[in-house]
């Protein structure tokens, strides 16, 4: 499904993005894990001579979080919430229409 | 003017035109204010992609990206990296993707403009409301003292030796009695740094209001990533490349330590860490950028390119704190540490000008959107809602805001001249994002939980107000027994932000499942999104 979607450029909707989501959350948890690097943690190996190696693992760890998102936001993106808040709302209490704020609610 | 004064100013002229041009900046930005208070405090809800990636992305680095990284990397090692920006990588985008989405949508549908606007209604309560108000500024003003020292105490050290006439400073005196001129004679003094960046980030926020604030952020952004890369490749072309920079540190015994994070982080410290970025969810000047969103695709850049971004600013600046461990040897002030790197190694006074004003621009971009929120939330959470929405007009509210930003930055620029060399930006910052990140189950709470309830929250975040606050007077402001040292404060080796949170969470559950649900209006008011996927 999502291969298709890929190759066809439409956006996965419904089910799509909810097993999107998902996966999404499996990537999240497999970072979150990953980031506790013991293996370098008293390793002062310098990549090329210039990275220390656990500075190096990290910085590619940032650039993974990157992708991760970037996937979030083509198979997991909430979409229906965009048409949700162009309706109008039953106006809050404490809402304003031009500035901001609303009289004390008794 | 002699050649050679005017040459030694020249870093300072730089500085200075960028002043400058901030400032014509929130001139011209106020050119294409509509004249309502919506258009200033949420620039009517129009920002597309680029400029919400921009302004969010600058909002977010703060002196603490910059100096504080750089200082800490010093004294910490490269450990400060998966602590604070790999962590905020991953974390900082999916709170933006669960939590700011969420809120945009809920902000637009209903009118919000304020943080207090929303959790009084969700949780059916103005006392909630009147309560956050001084808690959010109250952890905000670290925030800000965190920018104010970091400008002062970097435009100090980038300046030394520029003005010895005008801010001499006395000889040091050395262990064996002899004497040494003191490294930052010369310098502009952090009184009058802060003050002068103060003074020009509260003139284009008057002026252009968010708007302005949002297309200085961008500015700044530009400006501060590029001078980072700037400042990089100088600092390490002048230590002989960046193999030779490697070196050294590897040689050096202060150094080579920092190269590897064991004695420097513990294990459940790093793991503890992972909370302090939960804070963006909290973050008053946050929530407003995310209103000023055009649209929920306008986060799609956002989410995405923040992590990237985070690796680009803050790995030359964990390289430059460890060169820098080679450079000087232990003993530097770590809020000094970028300064001196940059006022000592770039010997191009135009490039020194240009490094020193895209550091005041990380610290700036930040400054603004807080000045911004507060006077925001002051205008709408407490004036409006004492005296009601027609006692003022919009000209007149924007007046309040104001005046209330000049209160705050009052204030805050005297506890920086209090605390500028007692408070570690660094540490300063992380406190400051633990109140924060104590508030998230609240708001987490708030989006997610139907159960939650008024007295949940109001007792959560009481609790959290108390725990920070005895928390951090016991590691920044009482006073330490002589041989204790300025190491972070840590509980059975967690950070305190485990314990505040933890303890903010469970109170929440607690009292929320002991007390009375909300309305069924209120629910429905906040929780009719549609299931994903579906019609709404």
């Amino acid at each position: 499904m999502a291969g298709r979607e890929l190759a066809t450029g439409s956006r996965p909707t419904g089910a799509g993005i909810g097993s999107g989501r998902r996966w999404i959350w499996v990537g999240f948890v497999v970072l979150f894990v990953a980031h506790h690097d013991f293996w370098w943690w008293d390793d002062r190996t310098l990549v090329w001579g210039v990275l220390p190696i656990g500075l190096a693992y990290h910085a590619a760890f940032s650039v993974a979080a990157g992708l991760l998102w970037a996937l979030a936001s083509r198979y997991a993106w909430p979409t229906h919430i965009e048409e949700w808040a162009d309706q109008p709302g039953r106006g809050g209490a404490s809402a304003e229409a031009g500035a901001g704020g609303g009289e004390e609610r008794s | 003017m002699t050649g050679e004064t005017a040459a030694s100013l020249l870093p300072v002229i730089v500085i200075a035109g960028y002043l400058g041009l901030l400032a014509v900046l929130g001139l011209v930005s106020s050119r294409f204010f509509k004249g309502t208070s919506a258009d200033y405090f949420v620039v009517s809800r129009s920002v597309g992609p680029f400029l919400l990636l921009m302004s969010i992305f600058g909002t977010t680095m703060t002196g603490f990206a910059m100096v504080g990284s750089t200082g800490k990397a010093y004294t910490s090692g490269i450990g400060v990296y998966g602590l604070m920006a790999s962590w905020s990588g991953l974390i900082h985008s999916a709170v933006f993707f669960v939590i700011g989405i969420r809120l945009w949508a809920i902000g637009k549908r209903h009118g919000y403009v304020t943080q207090c606007q929303f959790f009084r209604d969700r949780f059916e309560s103005p006392a909630l409301g009147y309560l956050l108000f001084p808690v959010l500024v109250l952890l905000v003003i670290p925030y800000l003292l965190v920018g104010v020292i970091a400008a002062g105490k970097f435009l100090h050290s980038t300046t030394a030796g520029i003005f010895p006439g005008a801010f001499p400073m006395p000889d040091l005196v050395l262990a064996d009695g002899t004497t040494r001129p003191h490294p930052l004679s010369g310098g502009v003094p952090p009184w009058l740094g802060g003050l002068v960046v103060c003074g020009v980030v509260l003139f284009y926020v008057f002026f252009g209001g968010m708007r302005g604030a949002v297309w200085a952020n961008t500015f700044q952004t530009i400006i501060f990533l590029a001078s980072g890369v700037i400042a990089f490749s100088l600092i390490a072309s002048r230590l002989g490349g960046l193999s030779e920079a490697g070196r050294m540190v590897a040689a050096s015994e202060f150094g080579g330590a920092r190269l590897a994070r064991e004695g420097m982080v513990g294990h459940v410290q790093f793991l503890s860490y992972c909370l302090v970025p939960l804070s963006v969810g909290m973050f008053p000047h946050l929530f407003q950028h995310w209103l000023t969103a055009k649209s929920a695709k306008s986060f799609r850049l956002t989410v995405v390119a923040h992590p990237i971004f985070i690796m680009l600013l803050w790995v030359p600046c964990i390289l430059i704190g460890l060169w820098a461990t080679a450079q000087f040897g232990p003993g530097l002030n770590p809020n000094a540490v970028l300064g001196r790197m940059v006022g000592e190694l770039v010997h191009s006074p135009i490039l020194t000008g240009l490094v020193g004003a895209g550091v005041l621009a990380a610290i700036m971009s930040s400054l603004d959107s807080q000045f911004m929120c507060l006077g925001t939330m002051f205008t709408n959470d407490i004036v409006v809602r004492r005296f009601g929405k027609h006692r003022f007009n919009d000209r007149e509210k924007i007046l309040l805001a104001r005046g209330f930003i000049l209160f705050v930055v009052a204030v805050t620029y005297l506890l920086a001249l209090y605390l500028k060399d007692s408070a570690h930006v660094f540490d300063l910052g992380v406190w400051c994002f633990s109140g924060f990140a104590a508030l998230f189950p609240l708001v987490w709470a708030a989006v997610y939980w139907r159960r939650a309830t008024r007295a949940g929250a109001i007792a959560s975040l009481l609790t959290a107000v108390i725990v920070w606050g005895v928390l951090f007077y016991r590691d920044i402001l009482a006073v330490k027994p002589p041989g204790t040292g300025d190491e972070e404060l840590l509980i059975a080796g967690m950070m305190p932000v485990t314990f505040i949170f933890a303890a903010a969470a469970v109170v929440l559950v607690v009292v929320s499942w002991a007390t009375r649900a909300p309305r069924r209006e209120t629910i429905e008011q906040f929780f009719d999104l549609p299931a994903q996927g579906k019609a709404p």
